[in-house]
């Protein structure tokens, strides 16, 4: 049914017709509507048989997963940033016991500074757990890859963290088609555990691994996250069947036909990225989008087949890795040969940092950005809008100063910021 | 040049004799516990039942009471992919007039461009009347909005109503539209009810002023 509504409730309404029988959860800004609306539903009875537990921390909701998954309940729960630091611990035994838990992450900044902004540092930090990552564009995306995340979780037996960006995506009121019951039903099958905690068949499940074993059990979850490569698409596949609207699977390509300069992009400024595409589109530059949906497993083949024919690639990415550069770009890197470029490869794999801490993305910026993309007039590593004079500003103090005080405080005074946030 | 049927940006004159942006973008002004970002969000739901796509999203800032406010909405015939805030907005809606000298309001604003203030007094005594100058003197206005829904709702809550004032204003959205939001939004009926007064209320002030003008200049 079509409606107008704020991101977060959309995918809590989604969660719920996804049957989620125990929810534990701490709030944290930007994913707060989400926990706050399922446990309304769970209150008045329109979500049943459900348990949503108040726990006093993410370590704890995380922990409270793990045991809920282990027991044969499908388990959900939503955090951001300092919330998944949190939960950092068992994020890994989750992923590394191999229970299905299925969790939005509502994409927000890591402190210090403090910031409840968006940018996917709080998602990239932890790229490496074992958790599938999906990356959505819309609200839209959002509602429909929840549906698959639990069906992909049950299905290779990992849990899935769905990433939508913070109050960018979860705050914004807009058109969604939300899933019937009925449809829901028919894509996700009631939960059919591989492991269970059952005292009429014990076993037990958190075995101490040693030398002997321990490569094997890690090799065995490398190997399940990349039969997640084909078994997404198959599932989108499905989903689409169900829903009656094309799901994007791996990664979506946006004008790449002949484009010889290609943005590579996750999450919603993919929306304003088409948008810059279009309007230089008109202009006669040849240039192209690739949306990354699955982040992990990072699909190798499919980038490198929607990179191929491309003279430059422009990674435009929401994190950073602090004394390398880009973390996404890494990755496409990989894909197209690393140090041995496939034949045909791009000759520039441009990163660009953009929209740290929830600074905005806007399509002026990337169309001046992507001219000098597509003359090659683009340094290897770019900040997007970085406000040169503010840095120097305050390198100029470290030079002349011991004491200089915190940097934010300083930087924070010189731009004259005294109240809300970015207009 | 690609050629787009646009009914609002034709209807609201703001087409160019080149490329057709069917896109109208509003900006609201006001602080923390005004309703700014209810405002934005009732302004989609009149464009939403109206059959079109519309995308209401705050500027999210550190959330206290009194603290300036920023939401922004879209409005288009087809989906609105972009996400970046609204500097060029096509409209804007100030809820709360003791901003108008502290904060950059008008930043953007297209030459052709609607404002819509909340205050009992003009612009001319509101200190506006040299900014002015290089907008379309019609589509400039002030409404006592705030005195308005104190009236229907007891309250100084001006978002509901100055959106009565915007439909009358642009006929971006019609009063039916908005009042249908209000309904949906609201769960309290003497709230629903007393806001749909005031946005009606609004409505034909603005409507009589916007005659007025037109008397004026006949």
């Amino acid at each position: 049914m079509l409606e107008q509504l704020e991101g977060s409730r959309a995918v809590a309404r989604t969660v719920a017709l996804c049957r989620p029988e125990v929810i534990p959860a701490y709030p944290i800004s930007p994913q707060t509507h989400i926990v706050e609306a399922l446990s309304a539903m769970v209150k008045d009875g329109s979500l049943t048989p459900c348990e949503f537990v108040n726990v006093e921390s993410e370590y704890a909701a995380m922990s409270v997963a793990i045991g809920a998954s282990a027991t044969g309940a499908r388990t959900y729960t939503a955090t951001a940033s300092q919330g998944l630091l949190y939960m950092a611990e068992a994020l890994y035994n989750a992923s590394g016991l191999g229970l299905p838990v299925v969790m939005t992450v509502a994409n927000r900044a890591i402190g210090a500074p403090i910031n409840i902004w968006n940018d996917h540092s709080d998602s990239m930090s932890q790229r490496d757990c074992g958790w599938i990552q999906l990356y959505v564009e819309s609200n839209q995306e959002a509602v429909d890859t929840h549906l698959l995340a639990f069906r992909l979780a049950e299905q290779l037996s990992l849990p899935v963290m769905v990433c939508m960006d913070g109050f960018i995506l979860t705050h914004a009121y807009e058109q969604v088609h939300l899933p019937s019951q009925e449809q829901v039903d028919s894509y996700l099958p009631a939960y059919e555990p591989r492991q269970l905690l059952d005292p009429d068949e014990p076993v037990t499940i958190g075995a101490m691994v040693g030398p002997e074993a321990f490569t094997e059990v890690k090799y065995l979850a490398h190997v399940k996250q990349m039969q997640a490569l084909d078994l997404i698409g198959q599932l989108a596949g499905e989903l689409a069947g169900v829903l009656g609207r094309a799901q994007d699977g791996l990664l979506r390509e946006y004008r790449c036909e002949d484009a010889e300069t290609v943005v590579v992009a996750l999450g919603s400024v993919l929306g304003t990225i088409e948008d810059a595409i279009d309007e230089l589109r008109e202009t006669g530059m040849k240039v192209g989008a690739v949306g990354i949906k699955a982040f992990r497993p990072f699909p190798v083949a499919e980038v490198r087949a929607a990179l191929g024919h491309a003279a430059r690639v422009v990674v435009v990415e929401k994190a950073l890795a602090l004394g390398v550069g880009g973390i996404v770009s890494q990755d496409v890197r990989i894909a197209l040969g690393g140090a041995n470029p496939v034949a045909g490869a791009p000759a520039h794999v441009y990163t660009v940092i953009a929209g740290l801490g929830g600074r905005p993305i806007t399509a002026a910026s990337l169309r001046t950005l992507l001219r000098d993309a597509d003359s090659d007039n683009l340094e290897p590593l770019t900040f997007l809008d970085l406000n040169h004079e503010l840095v120097e500003r305050e390198l100029a103090r470290t030079r002349a100063t011991r004491r200089t005080g915190p940097h934010a405080e300083n930087m924070l005074r010189d731009i004259g910021v005294v109240a809300a946030g970015p207009v | 040049m690609t050629e787009r049927r646009c009914g609002v940006s034709r209807m609201l004159g703001l087409a160019g004799s080149g490329e057709v942006n069917c896109m109208f973008q509003v900006r609201i002004h006001g602080r923390g516990g005004q309703g700014v970002v209810t405002a934005a969000e009732l302004l989609s739901l009149a464009a939403f039942h109206e059959g079109r796509h519309a995308q209401a999203f705050p500027s999210f800032g550190s959330e206290r009471t009194g603290a300036p406010v920023v939401s922004f909405c879209r409005i288009d015939e087809r989906e609105i992919r972009t996400r970046e805030p609204v500097s060029e907005p096509d409209a804007l809606i100030v809820q709360d007039a003791t901003l108008l000298h502290q904060v950059d309001v008008f930043g953007g604003l297209r030459a052709d461009g609607y404002v819509l203030i909340n205050s009992p007094r003009s612009f001319d005594e509101l200190g506006l009347a040299e900014w002015t100058q290089g907008f379309r003197h019609e589509r400039l206005l002030t409404v006592p909005a705030a005195e308005i829904s104190r009236e229907h709702i007891g309250q100084m809550r001006p978002n509901a109503a100055l959106l009565g004032g915007m439909a009358a204003l642009t006929g971006v959205v019609s009063l039916d539209a908005v009042l249908h939001a209000i309904g949906d939004r609201f769960s309290s009926k003497k709230l629903a009810d007393g806001n749909a007064a005031a946005a009606r209320d609004c409505h034909e002030h603005v409507l009589a002023h916007m005659q007025g003008e037109v008397s004026a200049h006949a």
